[in-house]
Protein backbone atom coordinates (compact mmCIF):
# COMPACT_ATOMS: atom_id res chain seq x y z
CA UNK A 1 0.00 0.00 0.00
CA UNK A 2 1.32 3.36 -0.99
CA UNK A 3 1.80 5.92 1.78
CA UNK A 4 -0.11 9.14 1.19
CA UNK A 5 1.39 12.34 2.58
CA UNK A 6 0.89 16.06 2.14
CA UNK A 7 4.56 16.89 1.83
CA UNK A 8 7.47 14.59 1.12
CA UNK A 9 10.95 15.99 1.77
CA UNK A 10 14.02 14.38 0.21
CA UNK A 11 17.19 14.84 2.30
CA UNK A 12 17.73 15.30 6.05
CA UNK A 13 20.34 18.08 6.25
CA UNK A 14 19.60 21.55 7.64
CA UNK A 15 17.41 22.51 4.66
CA UNK A 16 15.29 19.35 4.77
CA UNK A 17 14.92 19.31 8.55
CA UNK A 18 13.93 22.99 8.62
CA UNK A 19 11.32 22.37 5.93
CA UNK A 20 10.19 19.45 8.11
CA UNK A 21 9.85 21.65 11.19
CA UNK A 22 7.72 24.21 9.35
CA UNK A 23 5.57 21.74 7.42
CA UNK A 24 4.81 19.43 10.33
CA UNK A 25 4.23 22.32 12.69
CA UNK A 26 1.69 23.62 10.16
CA UNK A 27 -0.08 20.27 10.68
CA UNK A 28 0.74 18.96 7.25
CA UNK A 29 1.25 15.22 7.16
CA UNK A 30 4.97 15.28 6.35
CA UNK A 31 7.51 12.58 5.58
CA UNK A 32 11.26 12.86 5.03
CA UNK A 33 13.37 10.39 3.11
CA UNK A 34 17.06 10.32 3.95
CA UNK A 35 19.31 7.88 2.14
CA UNK A 36 21.96 7.63 4.89
CA UNK A 37 21.26 9.18 8.30
CA UNK A 38 19.98 12.71 8.96
CA UNK A 39 22.56 15.40 9.58
CA UNK A 40 23.95 16.22 6.18
CA UNK A 41 27.30 17.91 5.61
CA UNK A 42 27.10 19.86 8.86
CA UNK A 43 27.37 16.74 10.98
CA UNK A 44 30.79 16.10 9.49
CA UNK A 45 32.31 19.36 10.65
CA UNK A 46 33.44 20.01 14.20
CA UNK A 47 32.74 23.52 15.37
CA UNK A 48 30.28 25.87 13.66
CA UNK A 49 31.18 29.45 14.53
CA UNK A 50 28.99 31.42 12.15
CA UNK A 51 25.52 30.06 12.80
CA UNK A 52 23.69 32.76 14.76
CA UNK A 53 22.39 32.03 18.23
CA UNK A 54 25.41 30.07 19.40
CA UNK A 55 27.74 32.74 20.68
CA UNK A 56 30.50 30.30 21.54
CA UNK A 57 29.97 28.09 18.51
CA UNK A 58 28.27 24.72 18.42
CA UNK A 59 29.46 21.28 17.37
CA UNK A 60 28.03 20.27 14.01
CA UNK A 61 26.82 17.04 15.58
CA UNK A 62 25.04 18.90 18.41
CA UNK A 63 23.36 21.31 16.04
CA UNK A 64 22.03 18.56 13.81
CA UNK A 65 20.90 16.40 16.73
CA UNK A 66 18.87 19.35 17.94
CA UNK A 67 17.36 20.11 14.54
CA UNK A 68 16.39 16.45 14.23
CA UNK A 69 14.74 16.40 17.67
CA UNK A 70 12.94 19.63 16.93
CA UNK A 71 11.58 18.28 13.65
CA UNK A 72 10.39 14.96 15.06
CA UNK A 73 8.76 16.74 18.01
CA UNK A 74 6.24 18.22 15.60
CA UNK A 75 5.54 14.86 14.03
CA UNK A 76 7.91 14.67 11.08
CA UNK A 77 8.24 11.04 9.96
CA UNK A 78 11.77 10.10 8.93
CA UNK A 79 12.43 7.14 6.67
CA UNK A 80 15.96 5.87 5.94
CA UNK A 81 15.36 4.65 2.41
CA UNK A 82 16.79 4.87 -1.09
CA UNK A 83 14.81 6.62 -3.79
CA UNK A 84 14.49 4.23 -6.71
CA UNK A 85 11.93 5.89 -8.97
CA UNK A 86 9.99 9.08 -9.57
CA UNK A 87 6.80 9.96 -11.40
CA UNK A 88 6.14 13.67 -11.16
CA UNK A 89 3.96 14.13 -14.24
CA UNK A 90 0.58 14.14 -12.52
CA UNK A 91 -0.85 16.35 -9.77
CA UNK A 92 0.02 13.68 -7.22
CA UNK A 93 3.77 13.12 -7.06
CA UNK A 94 4.89 9.51 -6.85
CA UNK A 95 8.19 8.56 -5.21
CA UNK A 96 9.31 4.97 -5.02
CA UNK A 97 11.95 3.77 -2.59
CA UNK A 98 13.59 0.43 -1.89
CA UNK A 99 10.94 -0.13 0.79
CA UNK A 100 7.77 1.82 -0.06
CA UNK A 101 5.82 3.95 -2.49
CA UNK A 102 4.86 7.48 -1.50
CA UNK A 103 2.12 9.67 -2.99
CA UNK A 104 2.64 13.32 -2.10
CA UNK A 105 0.74 16.51 -2.80
CA UNK A 106 4.03 18.42 -2.76
CA UNK A 107 7.71 17.48 -2.78
CA UNK A 108 10.68 19.42 -1.38
CA UNK A 109 14.08 18.36 -2.68
CA UNK A 110 16.86 19.07 -0.18
CA UNK A 111 19.43 16.45 -1.07
CA UNK A 112 22.40 18.84 -0.76
CA UNK A 113 25.75 17.99 -2.20
CA UNK A 114 28.65 15.63 -1.66
CA UNK A 115 32.39 16.17 -1.71
CA UNK A 116 33.95 16.33 -5.13
CA UNK A 117 36.60 13.74 -5.88
CA UNK A 118 40.08 14.36 -7.19
CA UNK A 119 39.91 11.54 -9.71
CA UNK A 120 43.56 10.62 -9.44
CA UNK A 121 45.14 7.15 -9.14
CA UNK A 122 45.07 5.89 -5.56
CA UNK A 123 42.05 7.88 -4.45
CA UNK A 124 39.52 5.05 -4.85
CA UNK A 125 41.94 2.40 -3.61
CA UNK A 126 42.57 4.22 -0.34
CA UNK A 127 39.01 5.44 0.25
CA UNK A 128 38.12 4.54 3.87
CA UNK A 129 41.74 3.55 4.35
CA UNK A 130 43.38 6.95 4.54
CA UNK A 131 41.61 9.10 1.95
CA UNK A 132 38.90 11.11 3.64
CA UNK A 133 36.48 14.01 3.31
CA UNK A 134 35.49 14.00 7.00
CA UNK A 135 37.89 15.47 9.56
CA UNK A 136 35.82 14.46 12.58
CA UNK A 137 35.70 10.87 11.28
CA UNK A 138 39.36 10.43 10.40
CA UNK A 139 41.15 13.13 12.40
CA UNK A 140 41.25 11.41 15.78
CA UNK A 141 42.84 8.27 14.30
CA UNK A 142 45.48 10.40 12.55
CA UNK A 143 47.35 11.20 15.75
CA UNK A 144 50.98 12.26 15.13
CA UNK A 145 50.75 11.61 11.41
CA UNK A 146 51.87 13.73 8.49
CA UNK A 147 48.86 14.49 6.34
CA UNK A 148 48.14 16.16 3.04
CA UNK A 149 45.06 18.36 2.71
CA UNK A 150 43.87 19.18 -0.77
CA UNK A 151 41.92 22.43 -1.11
CA UNK A 152 42.52 25.93 0.24
CA UNK A 153 38.90 27.06 0.38
CA UNK A 154 37.12 27.82 3.63
CA UNK A 155 36.12 24.18 4.18
CA UNK A 156 39.63 22.89 3.59
CA UNK A 157 41.32 25.42 5.87
CA UNK A 158 38.67 25.22 8.59
CA UNK A 159 38.83 21.43 8.70
CA UNK A 160 42.66 21.53 8.60
CA UNK A 161 42.67 23.75 11.68
CA UNK A 162 40.64 21.08 13.48
CA UNK A 163 43.10 18.43 12.31
CA UNK A 164 46.04 20.30 13.86
CA UNK A 165 44.87 18.99 17.24
CA UNK A 166 45.86 15.49 16.22
CA UNK A 167 48.30 15.43 13.34
CA UNK A 168 52.03 16.20 13.28
CA UNK A 169 52.05 18.23 10.09
CA UNK A 170 49.74 19.42 7.33
CA UNK A 171 50.85 19.99 3.77
CA UNK A 172 48.11 22.02 2.21
CA UNK A 173 47.93 21.66 -1.56
CA UNK A 174 45.96 24.22 -3.55
CA UNK A 175 45.51 24.19 -7.33
CA UNK A 176 45.27 27.98 -7.63
CA UNK A 177 48.07 30.42 -6.84
CA UNK A 178 46.27 31.61 -3.76
CA UNK A 179 43.87 30.26 -1.19
CA UNK A 180 40.23 31.19 -1.35
CA UNK A 181 39.42 30.67 2.33
CA UNK A 182 38.00 33.42 4.51
CA UNK A 183 40.79 35.67 5.75
CA UNK A 184 40.26 34.85 9.43
CA UNK A 185 40.88 31.18 8.63
CA UNK A 186 43.93 31.85 6.45
CA UNK A 187 45.49 33.97 9.18
CA UNK A 188 45.02 31.20 11.73
CA UNK A 189 46.57 28.63 9.40
CA UNK A 190 49.57 30.80 8.50
CA UNK A 191 50.26 31.37 12.18
CA UNK A 192 50.27 27.65 12.91
CA UNK A 193 53.69 25.99 12.59
CA UNK A 194 52.16 22.63 11.63
CA UNK A 195 51.21 23.99 8.18
CA UNK A 196 53.23 24.19 5.02
CA UNK A 197 51.64 25.41 1.80
CA UNK A 198 51.90 24.17 -1.76
CA UNK A 199 50.01 26.77 -3.75
CA UNK A 200 49.70 26.44 -7.50
CA UNK A 201 50.22 22.68 -7.21
CA UNK A 202 48.04 19.90 -8.54
CA UNK A 203 47.75 16.38 -7.17
CA UNK A 204 48.80 13.65 -9.60
CA UNK A 205 48.49 10.50 -7.51
CA UNK A 206 48.16 9.02 -4.04
CA UNK A 207 50.75 6.32 -3.48
CA UNK A 208 51.30 3.51 -1.02
CA UNK A 209 51.01 -0.20 -0.35
CA UNK A 210 48.78 -1.45 2.47
CA UNK A 211 48.59 2.19 3.54
CA UNK A 212 49.27 5.61 2.06
CA UNK A 213 52.94 6.64 1.89
CA UNK A 214 52.99 9.76 -0.26
CA UNK A 215 51.18 12.12 -2.58
CA UNK A 216 52.70 13.17 -5.88
CA UNK A 217 52.09 16.81 -6.80
CA UNK A 218 53.20 19.01 -9.70
CA UNK A 219 54.07 22.68 -9.58
CA UNK A 220 51.79 24.11 -12.25
CA UNK A 221 54.26 26.86 -13.23
CA UNK A 222 57.55 25.00 -13.38
CA UNK A 223 56.17 21.50 -14.02
CA UNK A 224 58.39 20.17 -11.25
CA UNK A 225 57.06 17.03 -9.54
CA UNK A 226 57.41 16.35 -5.82
CA UNK A 227 56.51 13.46 -3.53
CA UNK A 228 54.99 14.68 -0.29
CA UNK A 229 55.23 12.14 2.51
CA UNK A 230 51.81 11.48 4.09
CA UNK A 231 49.83 8.76 5.78
CA UNK A 232 46.44 10.42 5.36
CA UNK A 233 44.92 12.57 2.63
CA UNK A 234 41.94 14.85 3.22
CA UNK A 235 40.16 16.24 0.18
CA UNK A 236 38.03 19.42 0.25
CA UNK A 237 37.93 20.68 -3.31
CA UNK A 238 34.28 21.61 -3.54
CA UNK A 239 31.00 19.86 -3.86
CA UNK A 240 28.79 18.17 -6.47
CA UNK A 241 25.01 18.37 -6.16
CA UNK A 242 23.10 15.18 -5.34
CA UNK A 243 20.79 15.43 -8.33
CA UNK A 244 21.75 12.43 -10.46
CA UNK A 245 18.39 10.80 -9.72
CA UNK A 246 16.54 13.94 -10.87
CA UNK A 247 17.84 14.09 -14.45
CA UNK A 248 14.91 14.31 -16.84
CA UNK A 249 12.48 15.02 -13.99
CA UNK A 250 13.26 18.64 -13.14
CA UNK A 251 15.27 21.45 -14.74
CA UNK A 252 18.93 21.52 -13.71
CA UNK A 253 21.74 24.00 -14.36
CA UNK A 254 24.71 22.85 -16.48
CA UNK A 255 26.56 22.04 -13.24
CA UNK A 256 23.62 19.95 -12.07
CA UNK A 257 22.01 22.28 -9.52
CA UNK A 258 18.20 22.61 -9.41
CA UNK A 259 16.90 25.84 -10.88
CA UNK A 260 14.28 27.61 -8.76
CA UNK A 261 12.46 30.91 -8.59
CA UNK A 262 12.33 33.17 -5.56
CA UNK A 263 9.64 31.04 -3.90
CA UNK A 264 11.83 27.98 -4.51
CA UNK A 265 9.48 26.50 -7.10
CA UNK A 266 11.19 24.25 -9.62
CA UNK A 267 10.24 23.63 -13.24
CA UNK A 268 7.70 21.04 -12.01
CA UNK A 269 4.58 22.42 -10.34
CA UNK A 270 4.32 21.04 -6.79
CA UNK A 271 8.04 20.32 -6.56
CA UNK A 272 10.23 22.72 -4.58
CA UNK A 273 13.97 22.77 -3.82
CA UNK A 274 15.91 24.03 -0.80
CA UNK A 275 19.50 24.28 0.36
CA UNK A 276 22.81 23.49 -1.30
CA UNK A 277 21.13 21.42 -4.01
CA UNK A 278 19.74 24.47 -5.77
CA UNK A 279 21.46 26.98 -8.01
CA UNK A 280 22.43 29.93 -5.80
CA UNK A 281 25.33 32.05 -4.63
CA UNK A 282 25.96 31.29 -0.97
CA UNK A 283 25.83 27.79 0.45
CA UNK A 284 25.85 27.92 4.24
CA UNK A 285 23.79 26.48 7.07
CA UNK A 286 21.99 29.79 7.56
CA UNK A 287 20.99 29.98 3.90
CA UNK A 288 19.96 26.32 3.85
CA UNK A 289 17.75 26.93 6.86
CA UNK A 290 16.26 30.01 5.17
CA UNK A 291 15.55 27.95 2.07
CA UNK A 292 13.87 25.21 4.11
CA UNK A 293 11.54 27.79 5.60
CA UNK A 294 10.60 29.29 2.25
CA UNK A 295 10.12 25.93 0.54
CA UNK A 296 7.81 24.70 3.30
CA UNK A 297 5.71 27.88 3.10
CA UNK A 298 5.54 27.65 -0.67
CA UNK A 299 4.49 24.00 -0.44
CA UNK A 300 1.80 24.92 2.09
CA UNK A 301 0.41 27.66 -0.18
CA UNK A 302 0.51 25.32 -3.14
CA UNK A 303 -1.45 22.62 -1.27
CA UNK A 304 -3.96 25.15 0.06
CA UNK A 305 -4.62 26.44 -3.45
CA UNK A 306 -6.25 23.06 -4.24
CA UNK A 307 -8.35 22.49 -1.18
CA UNK B 1 17.85 7.14 24.20
CA UNK B 2 18.68 5.27 27.31
CA UNK B 3 20.21 1.92 26.61
CA UNK B 4 23.80 1.83 27.66
CA UNK B 5 25.69 0.01 24.99
CA UNK B 6 29.07 1.46 25.94
CA UNK B 7 31.86 -1.02 26.30
CA UNK B 8 35.47 -0.46 27.27
CA UNK B 9 38.69 -2.35 27.14
CA UNK B 10 38.14 -4.16 30.45
CA UNK B 11 34.99 -5.95 29.31
CA UNK B 12 35.76 -6.36 25.64
CA UNK B 13 37.08 -9.89 25.92
CA UNK B 14 34.18 -11.22 27.97
CA UNK B 15 31.46 -9.48 25.96
CA UNK B 16 32.87 -9.74 22.45
CA UNK B 17 35.66 -12.21 21.91
CA UNK B 18 34.08 -14.81 24.23
CA UNK B 19 30.50 -14.24 23.11
CA UNK B 20 28.53 -17.13 21.68
CA UNK B 21 26.13 -14.74 19.95
CA UNK B 22 27.20 -12.60 16.98
CA UNK B 23 28.30 -9.14 18.07
CA UNK B 24 28.38 -5.75 16.37
CA UNK B 25 30.84 -3.24 17.78
CA UNK B 26 30.36 0.39 16.79
CA UNK B 27 33.60 2.37 17.06
CA UNK B 28 32.68 6.03 17.49
CA UNK B 29 33.59 9.37 19.13
CA UNK B 30 31.50 12.15 20.59
CA UNK B 31 32.67 14.88 18.19
CA UNK B 32 32.16 12.69 15.11
CA UNK B 33 28.85 13.85 13.65
CA UNK B 34 28.15 10.87 11.43
CA UNK B 35 28.84 8.62 14.46
CA UNK B 36 26.42 10.60 16.61
CA UNK B 37 23.71 10.56 13.98
CA UNK B 38 24.14 6.77 13.77
CA UNK B 39 23.61 6.42 17.55
CA UNK B 40 19.82 6.03 17.49
CA UNK B 41 20.09 3.57 14.60
CA UNK B 42 22.56 1.42 16.54
CA UNK B 43 20.24 1.46 19.57
CA UNK B 44 17.33 0.35 17.38
CA UNK B 45 19.34 -2.56 16.01
CA UNK B 46 20.26 -3.56 19.58
CA UNK B 47 16.58 -3.57 20.56
CA UNK B 48 15.39 -5.39 17.43
CA UNK B 49 17.96 -8.17 17.81
CA UNK B 50 17.89 -8.55 21.61
CA UNK B 51 18.53 -12.20 22.45
CA UNK B 52 19.82 -12.97 18.94
CA UNK B 53 22.84 -10.72 18.67
CA UNK B 54 24.70 -8.25 20.87
CA UNK B 55 25.47 -4.66 20.00
CA UNK B 56 28.09 -2.50 21.70
CA UNK B 57 29.62 0.92 21.27
CA UNK B 58 33.31 1.59 21.87
CA UNK B 59 34.29 5.21 22.31
CA UNK B 60 37.60 5.58 20.52
CA UNK B 61 38.52 8.65 22.60
CA UNK B 62 38.92 6.46 25.69
CA UNK B 63 39.82 3.22 23.94
CA UNK B 64 42.36 4.20 21.30
CA UNK B 65 44.20 0.95 21.87
CA UNK B 66 41.18 -1.22 21.02
CA UNK B 67 40.54 0.83 17.91
CA UNK B 68 44.17 0.38 16.92
CA UNK B 69 44.05 -3.36 17.55
CA UNK B 70 41.16 -3.74 15.13
CA UNK B 71 42.64 -1.42 12.55
CA UNK B 72 39.98 1.26 12.84
CA UNK B 73 41.05 4.15 10.61
CA UNK B 74 37.80 5.95 9.99
CA UNK B 75 34.82 6.29 12.30
CA UNK B 76 32.10 5.24 12.47
CA UNK B 77 33.34 1.69 11.82
CA UNK B 78 31.08 -1.23 12.63
CA UNK B 79 32.85 -4.54 13.11
CA UNK B 80 30.87 -7.78 13.10
CA UNK B 81 32.19 -10.60 15.29
CA UNK B 82 31.25 -14.26 15.06
CA UNK B 83 32.77 -16.77 17.46
CA UNK B 84 34.98 -13.98 18.75
CA UNK B 85 36.52 -13.17 15.38
CA UNK B 86 35.93 -10.13 13.20
CA UNK B 87 34.16 -11.39 10.08
CA UNK B 88 32.71 -8.29 8.44
CA UNK B 89 32.76 -4.50 8.72
CA UNK B 90 31.10 -1.32 7.58
CA UNK B 91 33.02 1.95 7.32
CA UNK B 92 31.06 5.21 7.43
CA UNK B 93 27.46 6.09 8.18
CA UNK B 94 24.86 3.84 6.55
CA UNK B 95 21.10 3.34 6.86
CA UNK B 96 19.75 0.70 9.23
CA UNK B 97 18.82 -1.71 6.43
CA UNK B 98 22.49 -2.05 5.44
CA UNK B 99 23.45 -2.96 9.02
CA UNK B 100 20.67 -5.51 9.50
CA UNK B 101 21.23 -7.15 6.12
CA UNK B 102 24.78 -8.09 7.09
CA UNK B 103 23.64 -9.18 10.54
CA UNK B 104 20.90 -11.37 9.07
CA UNK B 105 23.49 -13.00 6.85
CA UNK B 106 25.55 -13.85 9.95
CA UNK B 107 22.53 -15.24 11.77
CA UNK B 108 21.30 -17.52 9.00
C1 LIG C 1 33.73 20.61 5.43
C2 LIG C 1 32.58 21.56 5.45
C3 LIG C 1 32.53 22.55 6.44
C4 LIG C 1 31.45 23.45 6.48
N1 LIG C 1 31.43 24.40 7.47
C5 LIG C 1 30.37 25.27 7.52
C6 LIG C 1 30.30 26.27 8.55
O1 LIG C 1 31.18 26.39 9.41
N2 LIG C 1 29.21 27.10 8.56
C7 LIG C 1 28.21 27.02 7.63
O2 LIG C 1 27.23 27.78 7.71
N3 LIG C 1 28.25 26.09 6.65
C8 LIG C 1 29.31 25.22 6.56
N4 LIG C 1 29.36 24.29 5.55
C9 LIG C 1 28.28 24.27 4.54
C10 LIG C 1 27.04 23.57 5.08
O3 LIG C 1 27.41 22.31 5.59
C11 LIG C 1 25.99 23.40 3.99
O4 LIG C 1 25.69 24.64 3.42
C12 LIG C 1 24.71 22.77 4.53
O5 LIG C 1 24.96 21.53 5.12
C13 LIG C 1 23.66 22.60 3.42
O6 LIG C 1 22.54 21.95 3.91
P1 LIG C 1 21.56 21.10 3.00
O7 LIG C 1 20.49 20.61 3.89
O8 LIG C 1 21.18 21.91 1.81
O9 LIG C 1 22.44 19.90 2.40
P2 LIG C 1 23.31 18.75 3.12
O10 LIG C 1 23.85 19.19 4.41
O11 LIG C 1 24.26 18.29 2.07
O12 LIG C 1 22.24 17.59 3.41
C14 LIG C 1 21.67 16.82 2.39
C15 LIG C 1 21.13 15.52 2.95
O13 LIG C 1 20.45 14.81 1.91
C16 LIG C 1 20.82 13.45 1.91
N5 LIG C 1 20.66 12.91 0.55
C17 LIG C 1 21.50 13.03 -0.51
N6 LIG C 1 21.00 12.41 -1.59
C18 LIG C 1 19.81 11.89 -1.23
C19 LIG C 1 18.80 11.14 -1.91
N7 LIG C 1 18.91 10.79 -3.21
N8 LIG C 1 17.69 10.76 -1.22
C20 LIG C 1 17.56 11.09 0.09
N9 LIG C 1 18.47 11.81 0.78
C21 LIG C 1 19.58 12.20 0.13
C22 LIG C 1 22.25 13.46 2.40
O14 LIG C 1 22.61 12.20 2.97
C23 LIG C 1 22.22 14.57 3.45
O15 LIG C 1 21.87 14.09 4.74
C24 LIG C 1 30.42 23.37 5.50
C25 LIG C 1 30.48 22.37 4.52
C26 LIG C 1 31.54 21.48 4.48
C27 LIG C 1 31.57 20.44 3.41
Amino acid sequence: MAKEVDVLILGGGPAGLTAGIYASRARLNTGLIENVVPGGQVAKTELIENYPGFDEGILGADLMERMLKQATRFGLQIHSEQVTGLDWKGAVKKIETDQDTYLAKAVIVATGSDSKQLNVPGEKEFKGNGVSTCATCDGPTSANMDVVVVGGGSSGVQESLFLTRFVRSIKLVEFMDRMNAEKILQDKARANPKFSFFLGHEVLSINGDSKIRSVTVRDRKTGEKKDLGAERVFVWIGMVPNTGFLKGHVRLSPAGYIITDEDLRTSVSGVFAAGDVREKGIRQISTAVGDGTIAAQSALHYIESFS
Amino acid sequence: MGQNLELNHDHFQKEVTESTLPVIVDFWASWCGPCRMMGPVIEEVARDYAGKAKVFKVNTENNAQLAGEYGVISIPTLIYFKNGKPVDQIIGAVPKSVITKKLDALLS
